[in-house]
């Protein structure tokens, strides 16, 4: 029971009671430890960016139960999700959803603005964190204008500007080189080594064999394999 | 308090770059928004004005005034008369009035040329209303050249330029010395245009009114009660106000319509989407949202109110006189004095931006308690 974050039973149906329903999770038990480094693994489709969002808060299940430190988290309304999720999570999407018409500065700062810190104070960790992803240059491009390489690091820098307790990442090397790559699994290191817990998904055996990582969970349509 | 100010000035940083980056919708409804606060205010400043000119001209009358008529024309009084007039019990005090009209070809404007009967200006200096010295470009110490109907030229050196409360009380009144008024008329001495009366006891002024008709017969008798009543029933504020309200009650209800049909963009739904996705909780999108209604709303009262304060003091209010006709009997020259009713601007403020900033956060409350997965994939 000392799992940071606990699914039990979980499932998930788009489109339910639909003739297009869809089971993306089916019956999904995993308990993961704080102060870990865990990789989903598993053929696009099988359910990966699903199931990070429904631990990340970002998605309720159809049915089962979802328990972040001990909480359970999967019955709550949106408006209380919205809270646990600031104070535990930092993401890193697919699809790097970053602001269109922003700075990558601005972009990186945005999960900061309604702490109570100030401009100043983010923009000092945005610039530090950037300059560590190698885009100290283009901090004031916009980030439409970035290479998707580029657009991800930034998507980095913007999931560990509030400092989260969780990091979850969603395929975060897949535009990145070898040694950028290699750069990016050190950053993990050094977060889980500060006692910070990170979840993410690859496709990349790099990833998943990497030393650094220290569980490997794989999915397949929608189950957990043992 | 300093984390709140933090969090409110990155709300408004972020609101403002994500109103300029969703441009063009924003920007017409602005434009609309400003087009009906311009409307109503101008109506609302213009009336107002007029009902306080009113007030003051009122303020300034006094309370019996009476033209002596000879086979129904205008005429002269005469010292007699007003001697004869200030016996008739309950007048306290008669005051004979001089003034004329005087057209002035180089203005093309009208003046009212008085010789006050206490403290008149020294020979060959006269006193000027702001609207006198505005349309002949006069200051201190400039001389206003006027020729007569007789045909004299009379040059006189401006001692002061008093800018009245009202311009209908004072703008086009020059005061000179009484015998330069008479040689400017070629009037005698000794004769009035109008008497002013002051009554003791406020009760009696239609019994006094009444005596003082009697006393002469071909006369008219007019009492500022009977000018309060005409100028209230052209004005009736009432009325007004429940004019100016159902009109931005009409216009709030049409923005509302208009802002919920249309609701958020797929644009603006996944923007919210991303934002709570990275740890911005519902009370900041919502704050968010309500500055951008706030200051898209309060904007656009701003630029509204704004345009309506030029167009009816700096422009005479050219666009809405033809369709408020009625007034323009009354005062012919549209140079209001610029003044606001604290009660008025604070009545249409609340009512054109409170509405809108509460109805932008229905839509956005909405978004905000979605799944922020659903909203980014827009499969909400
Ligand atoms: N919002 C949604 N509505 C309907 N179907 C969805 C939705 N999100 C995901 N799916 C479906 O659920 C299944 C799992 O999707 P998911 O994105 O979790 O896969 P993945 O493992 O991340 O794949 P990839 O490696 O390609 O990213 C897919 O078949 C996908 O089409
Ligand atoms: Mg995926």
């Amino acid at each position: 029971m000392s799992a940071l974050i606990e699914l039990a039973g979980v499932t998930k149906v788009f489109h339910e009671g639909q003739h297009n329903a869809l089971v993306a999770l089916c019956d999904v038990d995993l308990a993961l430890e704080a102060g870990r480094i865990t990789v989903l693994q598993g053929p696009s489709g099988s359910g990966k960016s699903t199931l990070l969002s429904v631990l990340g808060c970002l998605a309720r299940p159809t049915s089962g139960r979802v328990r972040v430190a001990g909480e359970v988290v999967s019955n709550l309304p949106e408006a209380f999700l919205a809270d646990v999720r600031r104070r535990t999570f930092g993401f890193v999407f697919q699809q790097f959803h970053l602001i269109g018409g922003l700075s990558a500065r601005t972009n990186v700062m945005l999960p900061a603005y309604p702490t109570g810190r100030t401009h100043s104070e983010i923009a000092r960790r945005a610039a530090e964190l950037l300059g560590q992803l190698g885009l100290e240059k283009l901090t004031d491009a916009r980030v439409e204008w970035l290479s998707g390489g580029e657009q991800q690091r930034v998507a980095i820098a913007r999931a560990l500007i509030n400092d989260p307790r969780v990091v979850i990442a969603d395929e975060p090397t897949a535009n990145l080189d070898s040694a950028l790559s290699a750069e990016f699994l050190g950053i993990l290191a050094g977060l889980r080594d500060e006692g910070r817990t990170v979840i993410m998904s690859s496709h990349d055996p790099r990833v998943c064999e990497a030393a650094v990582v220290d569980r490997v969970v794989r999915l397949l349509d929608g189950k957990v394999e043992a | 308090m300093r984390a709140w100010i933090n969090r409110q000035s990155l709300l408004v940083d972020y609101t403002l770059s994500a109103l300029a980056r969703h441009g063009g919708r924003n920007l017409g409804l602005f434009v609309v928004y400003s087009g009906i606060v311009f409307v109503l205010a101008s109506t609302m400043l213009f009336t107002d004005a007029l009902r306080r000119e009113a007030r003051l001209l009122l303020a300034h009358s006094p309370e019996v005034l009476l033209q002596k008529l000879k086979a129904g024309r205008h005429a002269y009084l005469t010292r007699e008369d007003l001697e004869s007039l200030g016996q008739v019990r309950g007048v306290s005090r008669v005051e004979g009035r001089r003034w004329g009209y005087f057209y002035d070809p180089v203005a093309g404007a009208n003046y009212t040329l008085m010789a006050p009967g206490v403290d008149p200006p020294d020979r060959g200096r006269i006193d000027v209303g702001d609207g006198v010295a505005r349309a002949r470009g006069l200051a201190v110490g400039d001389t206003l050249s006027l020729r007569s109907a007789a045909g004299g030229l009379f040059v006189l050196v401006v001692g002061r330029v008093f800018s009245a409360e009202s311009s209908l009380v004072a703008a086009d009144l020059v005061l000179m010395h009484p015998t330069d008024w008479e040689a400017f008329f070629q009037l005698p001495g000794d004769v009035f245009t109008d008497a002013a009366f002051t009554v003791d006891n406020p009760q009696e002024v239609r019994n006094v009114a009444r005596k003082i008709g009697e006393r002469l017969p071909e006369a008219r008798v007019i009492l500022r009660e009977e000018l309060l009543r005409t100028y209230a029933s052209l004005f009736d504020w009432r009325e007004g106000i429940l004019l100016a309200l159902a009109g931005i009650a009409a216009a709030a209800f049409a923005i509302l319509a208009w802002n919920k049909a249309s609701g958020l963009s797929a644009d603006e739904r996944r923007e919210i989407g991303i934002l709570k996705a990275i740890g911005w909780d519902t009370r900041a999108v919502l704050t968010m949202k309500m500055w951008e209604g706030a200051l898209i709303s309060g904007g656009a009262f701003a630029v509204g109110f704004l345009a309506a304060w030029v167009h009816v003091f700096h422009l005479e209010a050219a666009l809405i006189v033809p369709v408020l006709e009625g007034w323009s009997v009354l005062y012919p020259r549209f140079v209001l004095t610029p003044a606001v009713d604290a009660v008025s601007l604070l009545t249409l403020g609340l009512l054109t931006v409170l509405p809108y900033t509460l109805a932008t956060l229905v839509p956005a409350w909405r978004a905000a308690v979605t799944d922020p997965d659903q909203m980014m994939r827009g499969t909400e």
